[in-house]
């Protein structure tokens, strides 16, 4: 890259199955506001707003237009990503090195309480030949669970263990939604949804924001003593149609995740990489990721968990938050990745803290069985 | 400073109506026809690779050429993956919620390169595994109408 673009904040809110006291405005205000007073950014500071929410989820057409006087967008330039989070900090960072902005304020809202989210998930279809199939985000993934765990010889209690894991990790992370000591046991006790996906192997629905401040090189000092790099990024999306894709594959991952490394120069992801948060959305993804990521070799995911690798204590921690298991909000949840992979680079992630960790991971995916990947390598050396 | 309470928040409701009709296209509507007609599943054959694909396309996403011929695949074909549903899914055509639990599958049709999800009338997860063979069921010729639905469901014909 000519130049270079780091992270000089985040800010989340606690992410809940209902945000009733705060609207859109509210809860976009919320992040803005402890963003401005933890960077010490001022409204003025920032040149440039690139937001992530969408029509459907929100139920208004220009969605981005219930927060532009909350992100202060009146007589700038701000624009809308319509996908997953990591996605605007792509557009965010491209903006910035485009040399006509040198900050860009980057925001994800999202509530899944206020429509009926299978309903949305299922207008995302075709409506000429899918949408009359009973297809949604569950029943989707539940065939691309069946596939991947056929091919590959991944049994149901390797599956459970992502839920323990990853329940286990959000005790310690103030702003999840689920969190608990679980047994795999319990997990796969918690009953089918849609089977082999299990209750507790089902991501939640959240109400919640997130909203990061990007800073050109050169005035990255005014905010930070921490800044974070933004030192690769790959994306890439394979056939929405998921009748032509084989489920048990995501070249389109592999695609993102060479991109990302060939331009952050890494060569062993395993060795260099210190702390991932990776979109789980079923507990089966960590599992599917983190073996096309190449943490280990196809089919043994899970084993990354028993050896303890990717536990909170491993060598490679993988969603130390609790991942999106512990918090889902749609279009937000990809963002909240790369707030946490900075926040573990910046040592201020509290309880879930991988100590000493100067590289991570951070990877978001939207539409269904992994439609679309972006993988983002953070590092806290320039 | 009046202590605030949940009940103090409020919610404005709306059941919004937003009513579209989508165009089904020149392949769409000759597949939908067909199957409404004659029961007979129709896909596009890629003049460049030869993939052919259900339902049928304009282009090939493999190799960005047009699709110009129909051929006929299925009504048999292989289990590609399964689920079954407890999910209550509500139909967004009639707004009638589903009767859980159902199957749901990805089939790959005799003839046909990729897969087809579709309803499965088996719910035991235990009579069903990867490469079971199916068929296409279809409604009565009377009810059909032109839709995907026209399709009932698959069902188990054996190994």
């Amino acid at each position: 890259m000519s130049g270079q673009v780091a992270i000089v904040g985040v800010a989340q809110t606690r992410f809940q199955s209902e945000k009733r006291a705060q609207n859109y405005a509210e809860l976009v205000h919320e992040v803005v506001s402890e963003l401005f007073r933890t960077t010490g950014a001022t409204h003025d500071d920032v040149d440039n707003i690139v937001s992530a929410s969408s029509d459907f989820w929100d139920g208004r057409t220009i969605s981005n237009m219930a927060i532009q006087d909350v992100v202060g967008a009146y007589m700038k330039s701000e624009s809308k990503v319509s996908s997953d989070g990591t996605l605007a900090v792509l557009y965010g960072m491209m903006r910035i090195l485009s040399g006509q902005y040198k900050t860009t304020l980057v925001v994800a809202h999202s509530k899944g309480s206020e429509g009926v989210p299978n309903l949305i998930a299922n207008a995302a279809f075709d409506p000429i030949y899918q949408r009359q199939l009973g297809i949604d985000g569950l029943s989707t993934s539940a065939l691309q669970a069946r596939r991947y765990m056929e091919k590959y010889g991944v049994s149901e209690e390797d599956v459970a263990l992502v839920s323990v894991k990853n329940l286990g990790n959000a005790r310690k992370n103030p702003y999840a939604q689920v969190a608990g000591e679980f047994t795999v046991e319990e997990v796969m006790q918690s009953g089918y949804l849609a089977e082999p996906i299990k209750k507790l192997e089902a991501s939640p629905i959240s109400d919640g924001a997130c909203a990061l401040l990007l800073a050109r090189e050169d005035i990255v000092d005014r905010f930070t003593d921490k800044p974070v790099w933004l030192k690769g990024v790959g994306h890439c999306q394979d056939s929405y149609y998921l009748g032509d894709r084989d489920l048990a594959e995501s070249d389109a991952l592999a695609v993102a995740a060479r991109r990302a490394y060939t331009m952050a120069g890494i060569d062993d992801p395993r060795r260099e990489i210190d702390v991932a948060e990776v979109y789980d959305a079923f507990a089966y993804q960590e599992l599917m990721w983190t073996e096309i990521l190449g943490f280990c070799p196809r089919g043994e995911g899970a084993e990354l968990i028993r050896s303890g690798v990717s536990t909170m204590d491993g060598t490679l921690p993988v969603n130390p938050s609790g991942g999106v298991l512990a918090a889902h909000a749609v279009i937000v949840a990809g963002l909240v990745r790369v707030a946490e992979a900075a926040l573990q680079l910046r040592g201020e992630a509290g309880e879930h803290q991988i100590p000493g960790a100067k590289t991570a991971l951070a990877h978001g995916s939207f539409g269904y069985c992994g439609h679309m990947h972006c993988v983002w390598i953070l590092s806290n050396e320039k | 400073m009046r202590r605030e309470k949940e009940k103090d928040y409020l919610y404005i409701t709306l059941h919004t109506e937003l009513p579209y009709r989508y165009s089904a296209g020149r392949y769409m509507s000759r597949f939908l026809t067909t199957l409404r007609d004659e029961a007979r599943i129709l896909a596009s054959r890629c003049t460049h690779c030869g993939t052919v694909l259900v339902p049928p396309r304009v282009v090939c996403g493999n190799c960005f050429a047009e699709m110009e011929e129909f051929v006929e695949v299925g009504p048999r074909g292989t289990l590609k993956t399964f689920s079954v549903i407890n999910f209550p899914f509500i139909d967004p055509f009639t707004g009638v919620q589903r009767p859980v639990p159902y199957g749901y599958a990805i089939v790959q049709l005799d003839g046909c390169d990729n897969g087809l999800p579709h309803f499965l009338d088996e719910i035991d997860v235990h009579k069903l595994r990867i490469g079971l063979r199916v068929e296409a069921v279809f409604k009565p010729q009377d009810e059909r109408e032109g839709a995907m639905t026209d399709i009932l469901h698959f069902r188990v014909i054996g190994d």
